[in-house]
């Protein structure tokens, strides 16, 4: 089971700052990031992206995405 | 659609969003908009605001269309993209409030922070004071995030609740349609008009509401935001909005150098005084309180555009923050700070910190 962070229903920059800060204790391995608005989509990706992380796969969920990010 | 959607999000997007409204944010002054406010939000919401009586200051009463369009443009592409999600329920009292503290923020400046990059590209240097103060504003308030701030989830609504403010807006659209200015008179049927000053300054109605239209439609796909732009860069080190931001100030100096509308100088300068420090504060204010919001004030408009009824309750907030601003003399005029402005000022800022401390988990 992969670690998840929920940010739906929160608003810019609280999704990214939750996925930062997941992504830097983590350090390696997968997260799961659930958020509900295409920004908010757009804007995990790219700060994960900045942190070296990879978009394994976005699978959209009714009006949410399920976001999935990998590293190592 | 989705190479579309790509470009959109990329860094080349969201320059070329910014080059876009640069560009026509010059024109429009060109074509009749008043100095440096080719599209102010912040301007145009108070002219919204004499033009349905919220203040009887006589000078600044219009129903500016590139509003209308701003949100109409946003609701329209948001449909486009599947993007339309009706949401709220976020602290809309706290929205409401930051809304009404921004608008006084910004009318101590004399400019949201759209109007403060245009003003720089026309060469009014008191804006490099007003922008300071945005940047200090917003650092304040990325400091807060850092320290846990936070306006809790909203949730998912009804469709009709993420149309409400978008037919508020088709409902003002109306409202200027049935009842157009008569030449020489101040007020047509149930709206007001300006005689003179800037609220007599304006485009012609298809231009505004075109413009307006456009700039909604590409702003709401790349996500255009004139705070995020500063707020991204302190939390995250990202410069993609602020290369937006970038290129706007870039392209309105640029088409302001070619229809001769660059005029260097601090005294004199369009709809603009030379009180640096309250250019400063009042920026300051109106900064902390876009960062508090999670969003400029033209975001704000597309976010409301797409759904977001918690982003319609800011900008109720900033409608009736015109009206008070200006009924109570908090407002600046070219002669410098009103009569209340800097207690406004003050007073504004003990809010906003109360907010910030308060609100986090």
């Amino acid at each position: 089971m992969s670690e998840q962070v929920d940010a739906r229903g929160l608003s810019c920059p609280q999704p990214v700052l939750m996925t930062m800060e997941k992504l830097k204790t983590l350090n390696q391995g997968e997260l799961v990031v659930l958020v509900d608005t295409d920004t908010s989509r757009e804007n995990v990706s790219r700060a994960a992206a900045s942190l070296g992380w990879q978009v394994k796969e976005v699978q959209p969920d009714g009006d949410e995405y399920r976001i999935t990010l990998q590293k190592g | 659609m989705s190479s579309i959607k790509e470009f959109f999000a990329s860094r080349l997007g969201i320059i070329s969003v910014g080059l876009f409204i640069g560009v026509f944010a010059s024109l429009l002054q060109y074509w009749g908009n008043p100095g440096n406010m080719g599209i102010c939000v912040a301007c145009f919401e108070r002219d919204i605001a004499g033009a349905v009586g919220l203040h009887r200051a006589a000078v600044v009463q219009y129903l500016r269309p590139e509003i209308l369009g701003f949100v109409l443009g946003a609701l329209i592409s948001a449909y486009a993209f599947k993007e339309f999600r009706p949401r709220a329920g976020s602290a809309p009292i706290v929205r409401f409030i930051l809304g009404m503290i921004a608008m006084i923020g910004a009318l101590v400046f004399l400019g949201c922070p759209w109007r403060a990059v245009l003003r720089l590209a026309g060469g009014d240097g008191n804006a490099i004071f007003g922008l300071l103060g945005l940047a200090a504003g917003i650092g304040i308030g990325a400091l807060f995030f850092k320290a846990g701030y936070n306006l809790g989830r909203n949730q998912k609504e009804y469709p009709s609740v993420g149309w409400l403010f978008p037919l508020v807006i088709l409902g003002l659209l109306g409202l200027r349609l049935i009842y157009p200015q008569i030449p020489g008179q101040d007020k047509d049927g149930i709206l007001f008009y300006s005689l003179k000053g800037p609220g007599a300054m304006h485009a012609a109605l298809i231009i505004s509401l075109g413009v307006g239209l456009a700039v909604g439609v590409v702003a709401q796909r790349s996500r255009f935001c004139t705070m995020g732009a500063f707020r991204d860069l302190y939390l995250f080190r990202q410069i993609h909005l602020l290369s937006g931001l970038i290129a706007l100030l870039v392209a309105a100096f640029v088409t302001n150098l070619i229809l001769n509308q660059f005029h260097p100088g601090f005294m004199g300068q369009p709809v603009a005084h030379t009180m640096e420090l309250w250019n400063f504060m009042g920026m300051v204010v109106a900064g902390l309180a876009f960062a508090l919001a999670g969003g400029c004030p033209g975001r704000q408009l597309f976010m409301a555009g797409e759904g977001d009824g918690d982003a319609g309750v800011f900008v109720l907030g900033m409608i009736i923050g015109a009206g008070v601003a200006h009924n109570f003399g908090l407002a600046s005029s070219p002669k410098g700070v009103g009569p209340h402005g800097i207690a406004a000022v003050i007073i504004c800022m003990i809010v906003l910190l109360f907010i910030g401390f308060t609100m986090r988990q």
